[in-house]
This record gives C-alpha cells, sequence and structure tokens, in this order.
C-alpha cells in the first residue's frame, strides 16, 4: 500500500488561537481512515487545511508526493482530491444538475458527463430530481447531493467531513454503505466523523483528536475495543 | 399620461442597467461599488470624445466607451478592491467611496467642470409617431437596449460556464473553491460586465439628458443603486424591475407631484417597500436546513 496523503507536524491558527497543535496522519491508497473526534477538536479544521481553504502555520501536507502548501486552493481538486465539507455546503440556489456540474467544474465536458452517469447510477434519486432547485431537496438528498457532487471531479481521495449530521438514522445507514462502496470500488477515503460506532465499523485504521492533538491512532478494530475509546465516544 | 409612462420606461431602464451593475457585484463579491455610478460618468465622456474629437459613429463610440469601462472596472477591481477581500466589509466601502471621488476628480482633471453638451447618439433614428403621441427614438432603443441587456445576462447566468459559477461563488466562495473555480477571476469578470453595461447605461442617459458633468452619474448611481435594493440585491429580475417601477415613479411624481420633490418620493416609496419586504421585491430568502 502506497501512502496517499501523508500531513505531518500540522499547525494551525485562527488569528491568535491555536486550533490545531501539530498533528500528523496519513492515508494510505485504498484505505478509509476515520478520524473521530468531539465538537471543536478540530476534524474539521483539519480537512478544510488539507483541501486548501486554511492556510496552516507550520508543517506539511503531501499528496501524492506533492506538497500542497502554497497551492491556490481552487487548484487542488486538480491533484485529485475532493472535500465534501461540513454542513455540505451545496450551491442551495442552483439546480440538482448544475451542483454537479460545479463538481466537474475543472474538466471537460465529456469527462464530466461521463462520471455524471457513475454519480447517477451510484444515486438515482439525483437523476430523478435533476431539475430541482438543491435547497428544495431532503437532507438525505442534500448529503446525497454533496456527495455526488465531490465525486464529479473523480477524486482518487475523497474526504467527508460528517456526512451523518442531521440524518435520521436509516439515513445514516444507507449514507454509510454508500461509503463502504465507493471505497471497495476504488476510491480512497478519509472521514470526519462524531457518530463514532458507525465510522469505526466501515474504516480501516482510525485516528482520535482531542483539543487539536492525535491522543489516540490505530487499526479501527482495536480502537472499536479500547476502553477510553468506548467511555469517551462509543457511550459505553 | 401615456408620454409620461414612456418616458418613465425609458429613465427606468436606464436605471435597470446600471441597477444590473450593482446587483451583479454585490450578489458575488458582496460589496456595495458606490463608484459604479462614476464608471457611467466615464462611459458618457468616453463617448462624448469618441464623437466629437474622433469623429466615430454612435456603434463605434459606444462600443469603445464600452472597451474602456471594462478594462477600467478591471483595474480598479484589481488595485482597490482586490487587496481588501478579507478586510471588513466597511473599509471596502469607504475604499468604494474614495474611487468614487478618485474618478469624479479625474474627470475634472480631464475634461474640466464645465458642462460638455452630449450628442444624441441614437438621434439619427427617427421618432416614432402613433397619432398625437411621440415615442422618442431615445426612448425605444433604451428599453430595447435594456430587455436585451436583461436576455443575454439571463442567458449567461443560467446557461454558461462562467455564468454558473457566478452563482456559485455567490453563495459559497469556499464551497466554489473546492470545486476547483477560481473565486478572483470570478469577481474579476463581474466587474467586468458591470462596467462594461455602465458605459452602455452612461451614453443611453447622456443621450437622453445630454449634460455631461464629472458629477454626472452620482445621482443615476445612487438611484440605481436604490433600484437595486427596491427589487430585491443580488437578483437581476429584481434590479430589472426595481429600476423600471423606479423611472416610472419618478416621472409620475415629477408630472403630478412635484418636480422638486420628486427625489423624497421614490425614497420615500422604497423605505415603505422595505418596511413590508426587508429583502426587496423580489429578494431571495435565504433559509438553510441542516
Amino acid at each position: 500500500m502506497s501512502t496517499m496523503l501523508k500531513v505531518s507536524d500540522l499547525k494551525v491558527h485562527y488569528g491568535s488561537i491555536q486550533a490545531i497543535k501539530g498533528i500528523s496522519f496519513e492515508v494510505n491508497e485504498g484505505e478509509i481512515v476515520t478520524m473521530i473526534g468531539a465538537n471543536g477538536a478540530g476534524k474539521s479544521t483539519t480537512m478544510n487545511t488539507v483541501a486548501g481553504l486554511l492556510k496552516p502555520t507550520e508543517g506539511s501536507i503531501e499528496f501524492l508526493g506533492k506538497s500542497l502548501i502554497g497551492i491556490a486552493p481552487h487548484k487542488v481538486v486538480n491533484e485529485g482530491m475532493a472535500l465534501c465539507p461540513e454542513g455540505r455546503r451545496i450551491f442551495q440556489h442552483l439546480t440538482v444538475l448544475e451542483n454537479l456540474e460545479m463538481g466537474a467544474y475543472t474538466r471537460t465536458k465529456e469527462e464530466a458527463d461521463e462520471t455524471l452517469q457513475k454519480v447517477y447510477d451510484l444515486f438515482p434519486r439525483l437523476k430523478e430530481r435533476y431539475k430541482q432547485i438543491a435547497g428544495t431537496l431532503s437532507g438525505g438528498e442534500q448529503q446525497m447531493l454533496a456527495m455526488g457532487r465531490g465525486l464529479m471531479s473523480d477524486p482518487r481521495l475523497l474526504m467527508l467531513d460528517e456526512p451523518s449530521m442531521g440524518l435520521a438514522p436509516i439515513l445514516v445507514d444507507q449514507i454509510f454503505e454508500i461509503i463502504h462502496n465507493l471505497n471497495k470500488a476504488g476510491t480512497t477515503i478519509l472521514l470526519v466523523e462524531q457518530n463514532a460506532q458507525m465510522a469505526l465499523s466501515i474504516a480501516t485504521r482510525a485516528y482520535v483528536l482531542e483539543t487539536g492533538r492525535i491522543t489516540l491512532e490505530g487499526p479501527a478494530s482495536e480502537l472499536m475495543d479500547n476502553e477510553e475509546v468506548r467511555k469517551a465516544y462509543l457511550g459505553d | 399620461m401615456l408620454t409620461y409612462l414612456i418616458n418613465g420606461l425609458s429613465l427606468g431602464s436606464v436605471y435597470a442597467i446600471i441597477a444590473l451593475g450593482y446587483t451583479m457585484v454585490y450578489g458575488i463579491a458582496k460589496m456595495l461599488n458606490f463608484a459604479h455610478g462614476d464608471v457611467i460618468m466615464i462611459g458618457g465622456y468616453v463617448a462624448f470624445c469618441s464623437t466629437s474629437y474622433l469623429g466615430l459613429g454612435p456603434i463605434p463610440s459606444t462600443l469603445f466607451a464600452v472597451v474602456v469601462c471594462t478594462v477600467l472596472g478591471i483595474v480598479v477591481e484589481r488595485l482597490a478592491y482586490k487587496p481588501l477581500r478579507n478586510a471588513t466589509s466597511l473599509a471596502v466601502l469607504i475604499t468604494a467611496i474614495g474611487v468614487s471621488y478618485f474618478l469624479q476628480n479625474a474627470a475634472l482633471l480631464i475634461w474640466s467642470s464645465n458642462p460638455k453638451s452630449f450628442p444624441n447618439l441614437v438621434g439619427s433614428i427617427p421618432n416614432v409617431v402613433i397619432g398625437e403621441l411621440v415615442i422618442p427614438s431615445t426612448a425605444i432603443v433604451t428599453v430595447i437596449a435594456n430587455l436585451l441587456i436583461m436576455l443575454a445576462l439571463t442567458m449567461f447566468t443560467g446557461r454558461t460556464k462562467m455564468g454558473k459559477a457566478m452563482r456559485a461563488v455567490s453563495e459559497d466562495k469556499g464551497a466554489a473553491q473546492l470545486m476547483g473555480i477560481n473565486v478572483n477571476r470570478t469577481i474579476s469578470v463581474t466587474f467586468a460586465i458591470g462596467s462594461g453595461l455602465a458605459a452602455i447605461a452612461g451614453v443611453l442617459l447622456c443621450s437622453a439628458y445630454p449634460t455631461l458633468m464629472p458629477t454626472t452619474g452620482s445621482m443615476p448611481g445612487i438611484k440605481a443603486f436604490t433600484a437595486a435594493v427596491f427589487g430585491g440585491i443580488g437578483s437581476i429580475p429584481g434590479a430589472m424591475l426595481g429600476g423600471i417601477l423606479l423611472g416610472v415613479i419618478e416621472i409620475f411624481a415629477k408630472a403630478y407631484i412635484s418636480t422638486q420633490l420628486s427625489d423624497a418620493i421614490v425614497f420615500a416609496v422604497l423605505i415603505v417597500v422595505l418596511l413590508v419586504k426587508p429583502t426587496g421585491l423580489l429578494g431571495k430568502k435565504v433559509s438553510e436546513k441542516v
């Protein structure tokens, strides 16, 4: 397994507040890596920094052997990485199809059309509703759209920030099944979740983030049995 | 009565074209470009010079004005607003006012404060006479230009990749960047379009009201801004509707109530509309689904 994403000693500040206090982690090709932690632990900050929306104060981010530090945020997607941000952030006033087109913004029409078919196969609901204004979709459909939009760039690494947020349990199951299937079809996944139970059940490896530091890491199955993790995140 | 309506539609169409510039820039860059009115004035002067000194025809002069203003819009955005992208909106607003004065004073230096008599660039087209009603050709050209611009912009934002990207940027810059959209370039294009439209508005405005001075753009600029708010700032059909309503109200107020009070009446109507519907007539209410 080759290393796809390698983050070393990453530090991120919001003004004078240090949100990420020097974390290192890796994602290998073919894995589902999950990062779990409480609200405010720095999970989304980490994701947004890797995707280029935030600038780190220190540390390195290497993706497929290339440093992402200093790359313009809108160019990161060209490197083969897509982030479905926290809160989905779909374009509410655009139609479903327009949202998907934006996901393939940097690609040619032909490439985009090809991927569009795959996305429609994965989320038939989006195909049914392609003309609908995205803001009128249900929460679950909006999450599907956010993931579909992320996939439209045909990324090698898909980063998902809280895909289960605000969804009914049955939809959560469905979303996780899709993530699992995507991974089996060859997409590497970095998953940030508060739903630790679900995240650990599909992940290869996991990191536990607490107030800007990684406190635990290991194979997901091991963390699932870890006493502290069970107490803090699995509600035992 | 019908004559007033025609005049109102004509003036309103000019406001609408200017308001489109305000509303697009606001919608995408989330800033009020108070120098927009002065771009109109520059457009007017450029068209004036190219007809009077260079002897160009009406269409080449207008195109020349559009090109100059488009470039001006891009340069102003790059030099004055881009460095303030992450600054507070108040700082940007003050900068815009500064740019406004800068443009006015630059015009004062170049063209002096003496009013120039603007040649009616659409005057060569004959007026339409229906019975006793005379429809000035300026009014016809203005209304048609407005409709065409509106149509073109709707197509642009609805059908083209760049247009869709603009709408995406206007909703969520961060998410747009994640898609690979170059936000800075999108904002640049927005300024270019808005300023190009301002040049057309300048030519049409000066053709109808032929006194050209460095302050010519201020009042129409403010009125068009009002029109944009009136219709719902950020909305393209809103700018159109707001502009036309404002023009019609202004002309009717002038005709039936009082010439001196007409502006006050226009603004009073704006206040009433905003009290009843704070987002403007066609303004979008943004609801978040979590």
